[in-house]
């Protein structure tokens, strides 16, 4: 009986163990399930509708404090939207009006209007949120979703 | 009735009789047997052995610090305690738990100053208790799994500090969180999910606050709670090292617990527990204005325990100064007592004569080269520009930490060629890098100004 290669025992053993494993795979699963993050708060994390395109100046950059985004108007003409945390360490990033470039208060990282990298430690520009411009000419931008980028592209930009 | 005199004090008086059924045996014990009866018959005595060697009981062996610790975890449980009762853990309400904490509640400073300094203190005598230990070869075997639970203490201690920075909930607070949350970010594949769990969302908001709170005040402590039974435990029966000078034989000499161990943790904890309500009477906890999510402070710095990680990624990719450099240290810092193989020098202050001289070396060499390559760093090197053809994450992470690493071979190779032992040269190379976080802890501190400019208070 003992020799047998797999034995009752055996079989039991490893059927105990299994069950156990499971046991404390479903109790984990259901703790970190019970601990994800909730649905965010109301204002951020949803579309803002900041009326009609012509309202904003070539040149320009607006802040959107609710929306925690900064609504770049290039000289050109074309729209961004972009997210004011940096893709350093997250600080809010200030735009300083004087130089014309968004500059982080806590490491120094230094972008253009467009949010491209000037000055590192930054690895990569600043995040976008989705922009668009409706059939009434008005600019919505969904912040539910940030778009990272690696280097500044001209897909990016919106124009009217 | 008179023939039946009731002879006196047949039994103890009510209060006698109630006053000795609280301790088990006669108090106090008459001889060593009874000492050690005591430490045996008591819950809380039990944690030590009924008999500790002599010379270990030289202050200047352990400074006490494993006990001190003990005692900062029991004022800030306390103190802890307290603070649950008057403190709101929402963005809106904490702010003025704050301000009714220094306004209205009676001694609400000083339960707060003590909660706070206790806390940032048990940071340093953690980090000392760990030094003390390393340079007394305090790990040896079969000790060395106790070394690996006292590192897990000292992560936990730093999570503890650090969900507590958060609480306050002014401005301090809140970029501190997150600019230390936004390091784990770098960490491949896992980092942004296990960021997001911690937040609760993308950014610090009001489920970080709910995250952090439980976290500061349930999980953490009793996870310490936990593990400093088991360590305590492991102490107890694997019994500390023995301090000696060089060439002296280990002594054996014992005596009771009671009360040549007792007497001195007595005084000791007084001591101390006078030293930090005297401390926190005049020394206020620091607290900034009500935390706000649109302005970052210029500059933003982390809590001065990360300040040295801070550091390193203004001259390392993040990749590198959040993650590939501390966890290669923490590594090793697991590892050591595994590594070491030389153990007929424990109980010796640095190993040897040469180790305490090249311990002093290491030391002076390693604040002067962590400053000249800060220094260099900010006038001079500049490797991204000199090698705009590699990504940062090579040009900036890869070639510095090659050079780095190749100095270190460098001078551990010649430091075994002017005849040093295994272990002393390796207690220079970790002497070496502990200098550096040092004085790269330091320089974070005390001489970052706005925009993480490099700024000498005197110029």
């Amino acid at each position: 009986m003992s020799n047998r290669k797999f034995s009752r025992k055996d079989f039991l053993n490893i059927v105990w163990g299994a069950a156990g494993t499971l046991a404390a795979a479903e109790l984990s699963f259901i703790g970190l399930r019970f601990l994800s993050p909730r649905a965010t708060d109301g204002e951020f994390g949803g579309v803002f509708n900041l009326g009609p395109y012509d309202g904003f100046p070539p040149g320009s950059v607006t802040p959107v404090e609710t929306g925690r985004f900064y609504l770049v108007r290039l000289e050109d003409g074309g729209f961004l939207a972009v997210y004011r945390r940096c893709t350093h360490l997250g600080c809010a990033v200030p735009f300083d009006p004087a130089v014309g470039q968004f500059i982080c208060p806590c490491h120094g990282s230094e972008f253009t209007m467009e949010g491209d990298v000037l000055n590192a430690p930054a690895p990569r520009p600043l995040d976008l949120f989705q922009l668009s411009i409706n059939e009434a000419g008005e600019i919505v931008v969904d912040t539910s979703i940030s778009i990272e980028r690696d280097q500044p592209s001209p897909e990016h930009i919106v124009s009217a | 009735m008179s023939d039946h005199p009731t002879p006196p004090a047949e039994k103890p008086a009510l209060l006698t009789r109630i006053r000795q059924s609280i301790q088990r045996g006669p108090l106090p014990p008459p001889d060593d047997r009874g000492r050690m009866k005591m430490v045996m018959n008591s819950l809380v005595l039990h944690i030590h052995p009924s008999k500790v060697s002599k010379p270990a009981l030289k202050f200047t062996y352990t400074f006490g610090l494993g006990g001190l610790l003990i005692l900062l975890a029991a004022i800030l449980a306390i103190t802890g305690v307290l603070l649950i009762f008057v403190y709101t853990p929402s963005p809106d309400a904490a702010y003025e738990s704050m301000i009714a904490l220094q306004t209205e509640i009676y001694f609400g400073n000083l339960i707060r100053n003590l909660h706070h300094w206790s806390g940032n203190l048990m940071v340093v005598v953690g980090v000392l208790h760990l030094l003390r230990v390393f340079y007394t070869a305090g790990f040896a075997p079969p000790r060395e799994f106790n070394w690996v639970m006292g590192i897990t203490m000292l992560l936990l201690i730093i999570a503890a500090n650090f969900t507590g920075y958060l609480l306050p909930w002014d401005q301090l607070a809140y970029w501190a969180v997150t600019v230390g949350t936004s390091l784990l970010d770098y960490i491949p594949v896992i980092g942004e999910p296990l960021t997001r769990l911690l937040l609760g969302g993308p950014e610090v908001g009001a489920a970080t606050l709910t995250n952090f709170y439980g976290l500061h005040i349930a999980l953490i402590p009793l996870g310490i709670f936990a593990i400093v039974s088991f360590h305590i435990w492991r102490v107890r029966k694997d019994t500390i090292t023995v301090p000696r000078k060089i060439n002296q034989e280990v002594a054996k000499e014992k005596v009771t617990t009671v009360p040549h161990l007792i007497s001195i943790e007595f005084v000791f904890a007084l001591v101390w527990l006078a030293l930090l309500i005297t401390w926190s009477a005049f020394v206020n906890a620091p607290l900034e204005e009500a935390a706000n999510p649109a302005h970052s402070p210029n500059p933003a710095k982390a809590a001065w325990y990360f300040m040295g990680f801070q550091e390193l990624l203004l001259h390392f990719h993040p990749v590198f100064g959040a993650i590939i450099i501390p966890g290669l240290g923490l590594l090793t810092l697991i590892l050591l007592p595994y590594l070491d193989q030389d153990m007929d020098t424990v109980g010796i202050w640095f190993r040897s004569i040469w180790g305490r001289v090249l311990t002093g070396l290491s030391f002076a060499l390693g604040v002067v080269g962590s400053f000249g390559f800060v220094w260099l760093n900010e006038y001079w090197l500049d490797l991204p520009g000199w090698l705009p053809f590699w990504p940062s994450f090579i040009s900036n992470g890869w070639v510095p930490l090659a050079a780095i690493l190749l100095l270190l071979m460098g001078y551990y190779e010649l430091l075994k060629a002017f005849g040093s032992k295994t272990c002393e040269a390796r207690q220079a190379i970790f002497t070496l890098l502990l200098a550096s976080f040092i004085t790269l802890t330091f320089v974070g501190i005390f001489l970052r100004g706005e925009g993480m400019a490099l700024i000498f208070p005197w110029s």
